[in-house]
């Protein structure tokens, strides 16, 4: 048989710096392309499909104000993703943490903590902000908890507690705090709400309609943070170290358990926001279902914009106009097909920037 | 209570169960965790489903099924084995991938209703008192088969050449490689049975115990419970399927808490305030934390672990001189 | 090419003119090696000298660039180790190949065909029970390898082969593991399967056992055979290591004589467990001064690894350990090091550094929180990346930048990256596990130099390394460690490789030979004095460099001088030299003469 045929060499020197981009975004195009594919071997027309999907997310201003919406909380929990990914701790739990931030979030209005008439707007919010993220970060704590003491795998921890935690939500949402036996709590009153720009709608008329929240402004601020921790910080270089060779950092004197747990916490308590600006900016109320998979789409955004804090805004603004688009064409699972995919390209195409492709004819072998 | 009927139905929910950790015992033996298994029990419950009702034969659906986990696989296969990638991520976007699969090449069917595999009592073993009505009556042909796969699989992992070189690859495949056993294909194999057995979970959901399309409720966390499953029992396929059963009487034994107005003597909580259910329907998830937290101890102690080259992609290393 | 006597069988391993090259070593340069049937035939050399290399090739694992290889007479060529075996060559490695969790009849039969699909394993219990028997290996079939000794476990290595139908054996360095008893054990089963006409090489660094063991000696000393085929009754001790080791770098190595300070470390009563639970360290008392170099010597897993892990804060361990009056035992590893405790660790990659990050990064992997690179939270590159200028610089480091990845050094620069690292801090102490390990010459001569400077400085170094010739070096003392314990201490003056070499096999101090016996003059037919061999072995050098090997004769009337050689110094005796070099640079310079390289002497 002297057909050539691939061969994996490891590489010598340094992949070219222009080849992360591109695997990334070959990736997102590839997928596209394989799910119009199947899309139409199920019988509905792809080019139809992708056309409707950018107009809706980008034709107009009000549809990129409804794509930054849905961009928020992919946002948020991509960010803490990428800088629990950095150290190679897969958060997955990223769902049940958005879902407690919210039911802590939630409890501010629904108990009252604070008198709700006469406690200003502002001071609601930060107190709803606040709690969302300590909600979050004290239920990673779990997972971190268990990981960094009893070396417990992460992955079936997180999602086992995303489980829990949705089914926490629903018992108050129906129970205590349902509104006349539907299965959601009363809207919250306007000064629980996130200001959004149809607020402004009088002063500046194009604004109406939009449901553009404060909450990107989290997600933006949060960006920076995220981005000095790493890059700057003392705490980011050891995260980075522990990251790369866990062993080395343990000889150098860096307390693993400690940063394990502290990492969990920060990535839970942007999850845990997250959730907090969902509630209390889009749909201002707490009810059962209020995130579209926004845990899972968090880690493929973390993991396509390979960890780096500003390329996840990018990515996540992109993700958003996959939800909002994909909310109204058949079949409904296509946004998560194409992340799917997406994903899975993404982890494939990896492997060029550690191995090049040669072509070998057999001949040309020789014994290892 | 009718605790027969729950023990019934643990034995059927953990029928599932079973199916899905041996695949994964398999495959982790070799060496590779495939957390992907969400997703090809996804995938094979819809395309066990979909082909079952489309073609009217529910023995195609399940040949689907089969064969849709184990091409999910050969993907988690190809991306860890030849690429080396990292197995946990790779794990995670197969799930991802295989549930949008699912999701898409599902729509339409929920709801629906389709040939489900038949039921049958054994002769003989159904008559034995108690037992035989739980175990051996008016079960699924899918139960009979877990049944069947228990045996078999432990003398095939422990007591048969092929067995012998499973378990080496996945211990030390440095030796195994120096005695001429191909870790490659070897790994490629078990990743692909896994898969199928991941795929035949599915559908034994979907055509079989719990019939129906319900997109990603179908399964609903029982790969990530059967992958628990698996740490918790030690790789060894008799405790995976009692702790698959164990699991199933709880489950359901949960659901039945809401039943009576009397429990144990006192007023039921759970039936007197319905909200208390989204409490119990929290017990697999916490069991299997319990469990994972449990499992791990005890291994500490006992010093048995995973497959020692678990997770850790091989390379045929260069010697040092 | 000339072979010896013996009858006229025909060889059963001929390896002529192998050349094997890797990128960037030419790690067997011209070898041959031959092989009889029934023959125990040594292969000695330090690391790196390319012994393992050479089998290797013989092993299939390796393409020579060239060279022939016959196997009882027919010639061949092996693509891979499956072409090996079915020649009926088999290896015994050093780091054993078996599943710990496995019988041992369920780990000879991997990789078989047979048995088919059921694995009757009663029926081979019995079969291999009968093997063992025909060898005398005692060993019980059903037991799984983690319950079984390590010279067990060797003898299961053994087995393995054997039931392959080996008859050319290859032992790498199998004492390496083994306790004296089960080294002797082994050492009279090899001679039992030579004596039913198995053929066995066996590949040692070690010289006293090669003694005991071997027919023939080959000597490879950087990829180059030394002596070949030589009969081991014509040289002692001393002339093996010799032939193994001589260095001329060792002379540039500048080394003052220096008083010891105040008490750095000591420990008391420290013991441990290993990773299997068993005991590594017992009850070891040690202290080590200011400015002194202590060199810890033994053979690997008796407890040296242990040792510096609880030194430095990554095993736990009952006793107590004083660095400059702090209690450092049990403490994590943070807490020695800002004590000033610098540790070179014996996996460069796998600890001492971390493989995709910069220079920079790795540099400052213990100064994060000190200034100039700590600025409050902030980590200030800038000032990271100029230290790590100011470093590479100064430590030689070989990179593109200080911004290239760890894992593109070699294993030298990479050497040189950590000691900038740990030594830049001016720490009081220093642990160093084999720092000089796997390294080029060039980089070995920087290291130890990098040692000594801080030694002159006053630090404190434990030193642990497996050359024996290092420590002898570069040690003010050697402390032997034996299963555990501390079995001995010398000081530099009554350094000497044989008594080392004793106590690294259990022998305690009291029962150690006189020196003075260890240069007993031999009995006629040999070498008449010490000078005559050595002799010998500076013809036979310089006959090897023209690439025509030449005989070893063992009488003293052919021992002739090729003519453009000066004379070495033969009348001069042991007595004449200065009395503070050691014994290795002694013999060499006798050997070179004027050709010595004059270093800093005293």
């Amino acid at each position: 048989m002297k057909i050539p045929y691939p061969v994996l060499l490891k590489r010598t020197e340094d992949s070219p710096k222009w080849l992360p981009v591109v695997t990334s975004v070959g990736a997102v195009l590839l997928a596209f392309i394989i799910s119009g594919v199947i899309l139409a071997v199920t019988g509905a027309d792809p080019f139809k499909v992708y056309s409707y999907l950018f107009k809706a997310s980008f034709g107009s201003w009000g549809a990129f104000s409804d794509v930054v919406v849905k961009a928020t909380p992919l946002l948020l929990i991509g960010l803490g993703c990428s800088l629990a990914f950095r150290m190679r701790l897969w958060n997955i739990g990223a769902e049940g943490q958005f879902f407690v931030g919210a039911f802590m979030a939630s409890a501010v209005v629904m108990v009252p903590l604070v008198n709700l008439d006469t406690t200003p707007r502002w001071a609601i919010i930060s107190l709803m902000a606040a709690l969302g993220m300590l909600g979050g970060s004290l239920y990673a704590f779990i997972a971190g908890f268990l990981k960094a003491k009893l070396n417990i795998n992460e992955i079936i921890i997180t999602l086992m507690l995303n489980y829990i935690a949705v089914l926490w939500n629903n018992y108050w949402i129906f129970g205590k705090w349902s509104e006349s036996g539907f299965q959601m709590t009363k809207t919250f009153p306007k000064s629980a709400w996130l200001p959004r720009l149809a607020d402004y709608a009088k002063q500046v008329p194009a604004f109406s309609g939009m449901t553009l929240h404060l909450g990107i402004l989290f997600g933006l601020i949060a960006a920076v943070i995220v981005y000095l921790i790493i890059y700057r910080s003392k705490w980011g270089y050891k995260i980075t170290l522990i990251g790369d060779n866990p062993r080395a950092a343990r000889y150098a004197g860096i307390n693993i358990t400690a940063n394990t747990i502290l990492v969990f916490m920060v990535s839970g308590a942007l999850a845990g926001l997250a959730g907090m600006t969902e509630v209390s900016g889009v749909v201002h109320r707490l009810q059962e279902r209020i995130s579209t998979s926004y845990g899972f789409s968090g880690v493929i955004v973390a993991w396509l914009a390979k960890l780096n804090p500003f390329v996840v805004i990018v990515v996540s603004i992109l993700f958003g106009a996959l939800l909002v688009a994909s909310r109204e064409i058949q079949p409904s699972g296509i946004s998560f097909l194409i992340q799917g995919i997406t994903l899975f390209l993404v982890i494939s195409s990896d492997v060029l920037l550690k191995y090049e492709i040669k072509w070998v004819r057999p001949a040309q072998e020789t014994a290892q | 209570m009718n605790w027969i009927e729950i023990f019934r139905s643990g034995i059927s929910t953990g029928t599932v169960l079973l199916i899905a950790a041996i695949g994964e015992i398999l495959t982790e033996r070799a060496g590779i965790q495939n957390l992907g298994v969400e997703g090809m029990m996804l995938v094979g419950a819809m395309a066990g489903f979909k082909v079952a009702f489309t073609t009217g034969n529910v023995w195609l659906g399940l040949l689907a099924a089969i064969a849709a986990g184990g091409l999910l696989s050969l993907a988690h296969a190809l991306v860890t084995i030849h690429f080396q990638a990292d197995q946990t991520v790779s794990g995670l976007s197969l799930t991802f991938l295989g549930t949008g699969l699912a999701l898409v090449l599902g729509d339409g069917l929920t709801g629906q209703t389709g040939p489900v595999i038949p039921r049958a009592s054994i002769p003989l073993l159904s008559q034995i008192p108690y037992l035989g009505q739980i175990a051996f009556s008016d079960h699924n042909l899918l139960v009979y088969f877990g049944y069947l796969l228990l045996p078999i699989v432990t003398y095939f992992i422990n007591k048969t050449r092929p067995g012998l070189h499973l378990r080496a690859v996945g211990e030390n495949p440095a030796a195994a490689d120096t005695l001429g056993v191909n870790i490659y294909r070897t790994r490629y194999l078990y990743t692909f049975i896994g898969g199928c057995f991941a795929g035949l979970a599915g559908a034994a959901i979907s055509v079989a115990i719990a019939p129906g399309w319900y997109s990603n409720l179908t399964v609903n966390g029982q790969g990530w419970i059967a992958v628990a499953l698996v740490i918790f029992a030690h790789w060894n396929p008799w405790r995976a399927a009692l702790g698959g059963y164990l699991f199933g009487i709880l489950r359901r034994f949960t659901l039945d808490l809401q039943g009576p107005r009397i429990l144990f003597g006192l007023a039921n909580p759970f039936f007197y305030n319905t909200n208390l259910v989204f409490f119990l329907q929290m017990t697999p998830y916490i069991l299997t934390i319990i469990a994972l937290i449990w499992g791990s101890s005890a291994a500490r102690k006992k010093r048995i672990g995973a497959p020692a080259a678990l997770g850790t992609p091989y390379q045929r290393g260069e010697r040092g001189l | 090419m000339t072979f010896p006597e013996e009858t006229n069988t025909v060889p059963a391993v001929e390896m002529q003119d192998i050349v094997l090259r890797f990128p960037g070593v030419l790690a067997n340069d011209h070898v041959n090696f031959t092989l009889y049937p029934g023959e125990i035939h040594a292969l000695l050399g330090e690391n790196g000298a390319g012994k393992s290399t050479l089998m290797n090739v013989l092993t299939g694992l390796y393409k020579p660039q060239s060279g022939e290889i016959r196997i009882h007479g027919k010639k061949v060529s092996f693509n891979s180790p499956r072409d090996a075996i079915a020649n009926g060559i088999g290896m015994v490695h050093q780091h054993f190949m078996l599943v710990e969790n496995q019988t041992v009849t369920e780990n000879i039969l991997i990789g078989l065909d047979t048995p088919r699909f059921a694995l009757n394993l009663k029926k081979y219990d019995q079969e291999i029970s009968n093997l063992a028997e025909q060898f005398g290996i005692h060993i019980d079939p059903t037991a799984k390898i983690w319950q079984l000794s390590v010279g067990e476990q060797q003898r299961v290595e053994i087995l393995k082969i054997l039931y392959r139908g080996a008859n050319i054996l290859i032992m790498d360095e199998p004492t390496a593991v083994l306790a004296p008893q089960e080294a002797d054990e082994l050492i009279e089963t090899l001679k039992g399967m030579a004596a039913q006409g198995k053929s066995i090489a066996f590949i040692s660094h070690k010289l006293n056992e090669v003694k005991h063991v071997a027919d023939k000696l080959t000597v490879l000393r950087r990829g180059r055979a030394t002596a070949e085929r030589v009969d081991l009754q014509d040289f002692t001790r001393e002339s093996l290591a010799s032939l193994m080791v001589g260095r001329e770098v060792i002379f540039n190595l500048h080394k003052c004589e220096q008083t010891a300070g105040r008490e750095v470390l000591r420990l008391e009563d420290v013991s441990a467990l290993n990773n299997k639970n068993l005991p590594a360290l017992r009850k070891v008392d040690l202290a080590l001064h200011e400015g002194e170099i202590l060199g810890i010597a033994g053979v690997a897993g008796n407890g040296q690894s242990e040792l510096v892990e609880v030194i430095t804060g990554l095993r736990p361990c009952t006793g107590r350990i004083w660095l400059e009056g702090k209690d450092i035992a049990n403490k994590p590893p943070s807490f020695s090091i800002n004590q000033g405790l610098a540790h070179i660790p014996e996996d460069r990659i796998g600890v001492g550094s971390a493989p995709n990050l910069s220079l920079t990064s790795n540099i400052i992997m213990k100064r994060y929180d000190q200034q100039p690179v700590s600025q409050k939270w902030q980590l200030d590159y800038v000032a990271a990346d100029s230290l790590a200028d100011g470093l590479k610089t100064e430590y030689d480091i070989q990179a593109p930048s200080v911004q290239t990845q760890a894992r593109k050094l070699s294993g030298g620069n990479l050497q040189k990256l950590i000691l900038a690292r740990e030594l830049s801090s001016t720490p009081r102490m220093v642990v160093a596990m084999q720092p000089t390990r796997g390294l080029d010459v060039g980089a070995i001569e920087s290291v130890q130099q990098l040692l000594l400077n801080q030694r002159e400085q006053g630090c404190a170094i434990l030193l642990v390394s497996e050359d024996l010739d290092e420590l002898l070096s570069l040690s003010d003392r050697i402390a032997v460690m034996y299963e555990g314990q501390i079995v001995g201490v010398l000081c530099s003056e009554d350094f000497d490789i044989t008594q080392i070499g004793l106590m690294m096999t259990g022998t305690l101090p009291e029962e150690l030979p006189e020196k003075a016996q260890a240069e007993e003059a031999p009995t006629d037919g040999t070498p008449s004095s010490f000078d005559e061999v050595l002799d010998n072995l500076h013809n036979y050098e310089e006959s090897t460099q023209a690439k025509r090997p030449a005989e070893i004769e063992p009488s003293s009337e052919s021992a002739e001088p090729i003519e453009a050689l000066p004379q070495p110094e033969s009348s001069a005796t042991p007595e004449d030299l200065p009395q503070n070099l050691t014994e290795k640079e002694r013999v060499l310079r006798k050997v070179l003469g004027e050709n010595y390289k004059q270093g800093d002497e005293e």
